[in-house]
């Protein structure tokens, strides 16, 4: 598993999710405490492409040794790209949560979400890092 | 895959399959003293096989060594302490297996009329009549034949209860603590699963509770005591607000070991309640059933109960004596739910449990469960473990408790499943482990009302070992078991890629000598 990290630069939902801003488009995945929490990851249930994602909702299952979890989008919009390698590669999401652990990319309904999720700072805040 | 030549694989870890051998029988029958009739003149051709099934050639002792063989790898109630949180691991009284033995019981064939199976539906009918009493709830069906299936059955008469009203409605609530089973059956009934919070004293988020019942609610499922071994204080509030709504209240009774003879989920004010007799009432479980999980209804549900129904007629066909009979005429009910009547055997089992400790003794064993929860709850709040494993809510718990490992992962590095897996160390089955989800690295641990104080403080002083031990080293738990058949599983991998199926042997029931079973990896699902 990674060590512990929050990389600068991306956004934070409550949820542990984080969501990578480029535009009017972002990438979405979970942040190492989520995977941490997790366990190991051994699947992983994405959305279609073209599905709409409304923030603070599920949009995809996870499965650990432990449960089935939900992931939660942090903003709203329509998935344009489902990160195929976790189908056969779930552990990803462990080893490189903010890398190769990719979970959709979105294109955004409304780009001022972002205005109500954490930076770096106030997320490790709320973990207490 | 095979292995390398000359390395053979020790007996212990051989298949039946493997060990067949070409023409080996465990049973020779007599030489034959009557005419021989070929199968093809007695069976149409279609319903021929055109090969004889693949089956292990054995002899007696060795399929008896086989699987005497595995057994004995087991850990089983009979071997240990198996404190497994809301699994209700009790001792299964040895007498009711003779009762269930008894030929009328046993011999009985499930198509058998009605009248030459009087002794089988009375009992059937007695034990509705005792979980009716246990429920607080005037009617019951024996037929769900697990928990998951009595939630199953209680969604369906809800649904129909609904729609007898002339109502679709699409919701179910449960709380965030709730089993697993209970947004599963949500989902498979086909009604949209809506998430109830936990309040600070770890019952029912009433405000939560509040805003999300409504008219397109179908029910609330609730387990009472909680997953967390919590009465909740609230039940009479809560029932009021979902029956406001216009909703059912469905009683998951997997933790009725808790209340019996004490609280009545009926008297509370739900409508549908199942009962798990594999857990309360001693069929003995674990190795995957036969369970039963028969359900008890209020009156405005009893018209939609599966059918058939047992039920006692009195004087029926000019009898004097009360005749057991089923009864299909139910135009309004959900129909069947499984095959014949149910798990039999367990009922039989149950029934001679509830007659042999009778209605003051099931208030015992409530009470002692209840009591040997909180003796071991005190125990493991001693200095030396509290530290370690801080209780998840500190009330008075009822027939269980859950701890959260957080402070053994902070403090020492190791996890909840490194203490789980250290305890088989022990001779004791792991509590459950990581449920419910809302703590943190949990251990849920239901000890029941048959361990004794000695086995009780025999656990507890484990637990401290295994601290103790992983304050010099945490590698031991991280690496542990150590005295089981298999040492630590990859869990992740076993998931990732099953090997489900093993391939045949090679035809005549012979395999080179040492070869390894064939496993082809199947694809993630």
């Amino acid at each position: 598993m990674a060590e512990e990290s929050y990389p600068d630069g991306l956004l934070y939902h409550p949820e542990h999710d984080w969501a990578k801003v480029d535009g009017d488009t972002a990438t979405f995945g979970v942040t190492w405490y989520a995977q941490d929490q997790l366990g190991e990851v051994v699947f992983y249930d994405p959305p279609d492409v073209g599905t709409q994602v409304n923030a603070n909702s599920a949009y995809a299952e996870v499965e650990s040794v432990k449960a089935v979890s939900d992931v939660f989008a942090p903003m709203s919009g329509e998935v344009t790209e489902v990160n195929e390698a976790l189908k056969e590669a779930p552990e990803k999401i462990n080893d490189d949560p903010y890398g190769e652990g990719w979970m959709v990319r979105v294109r955004l309904s409304d780009p001022s979400e972002a205005d109500s999720l954490m930076d770096v700072n106030a997320y490790k805040e709320s973990l207490g890092r | 895959m095979r292995s390398e030549a000359g390395g053979r694989r020790p007996e212990n870890t051989l298949t039946i399959y493997e060990k067949s051998r070409e023409g080996r029988r465990a049973f020779v029958s007599p030489e034959l003293d009557v005419p021989e009739i070929p199968i093809s003149d007695l069976l149409p051709s279609d319903l021929l096989r055109s090969e004889p099934p693949e089956l292990p050639e054995i002899s007696e002792p060795e399929i008896v060594r086989h699987y005497n063989g595995l057994s004995k790898k087991n850990f089983d109630l009979d071997t240990g302490f198996y404190p497994l949180g809301s699994c209700t691991m009790k001792h299964n009284p040895k007498l009711n297996e003779r009762v269930a033995a008894l030929p009328g019981f046993s011999r009985l064939h499930p198509l058998q009329e009605p009248q030459y199976a009087q002794g089988a539906l009375e009992l059937m009918w007695r034990l509705q009549r005792q979980l009716s009493e246990v429920a607080g709830l005037p009617h019951v069906s024996l037929q769900p034949s697990a928990g998951s299936h009595g939630e199953l059955a209680g969604l369906l008469l809800t649904r129909a209860y609904h729609e007898d009203n002339g109502e679709q409605r699409t919701k179910v609530l449960t709380p965030d603590t709730a089993h697993g089973t209970n947004p599963a059956t949500v989902t498979m009934s086909g009604y949209e699963v809506v998430k109830v919070g936990t309040a600070e004293d770890g019952g029912v988020d009433l405000d939560d509770l509040r805003d999300k019942a409504g008219d397109d609610t179908a029910c609330l499922m609730l387990t009472n005591p909680n997953t967390l071994g919590l009465f909740d204080r609230n039940i009479e509030e809560i029932a009021r607000i979902v029956h406001d709504a216009g909703a059912t209240l469905y009683y998951d009774g997997a933790n009725l070991n808790a209340v019996l003879g004490i609280s009545r989920p009926g008297d509370m004010g739900f409508d549908i309640v199942h009962f798990n007799l594999h857990k309360t009432f001693t069929q003995p479980h674990g190795g995957g059933g036969p369970g039963a999980g028969p359900i008890a209804v209020s009156d405005r549900i009893e018209p939609y109960l599966p059918r058939p129904q047992v039920v006692r007629r009195e004087g029926a066909n000019g009898h004097s004596e009360p005749f057991f009979d089923l009864d299909f005429e139910r135009p309004k009910s959900i129909g069947r739910l499984r095959g014949f009547q149910g798990n039999f055997g367990v009922f039989v089992r149950s029934y001679a449990y509830i007659c042999s400790v009778g209605g003051d003794g099931l208030k015992d064993v409530s009470e002692t469960a209840v009591l040997n929860a909180n003796y071991l709850r005190a125990r493991l709040a001693e200095p030396g473990i509290a530290e370690y494993l801080p209780i998840a809510f500190d009330r008075l718990c009822m027939h269980e408790f859950v701890l959260s490992g957080r402070g053994a992962r902070d403090k020492l590095g190791i996890r909840t499943l490194d203490i789980a897996k250290r305890l088989l160390d022990h001779k004791v089955h792991p509590p459950t482990v990581y449920f419910p989800l809302l703590v943190d690295e949990a251990l849920m641990i239901e000890p029941t009302e048959t361990e004794t104080k000695e086995r009780l403080d025999g656990f507890a002083d484990a637990i401290r070992e295994i601290l103790e031990e992983a304050k010099e080293d945490p590698e031991i738990a991280k690496n542990a078991p150590y005295t089981t058949p298999v040492r630590r599983l990859d869990e992740a991998a076993a998931a990732r890629h099953p090997v489900v199926r093993q391939a045949r042997p090679e035809a005549g029931g012979r395999r080179a000598e040492g070869g390894a079973p064939s496993a082809t990896p199947s694809p993630s699902i």
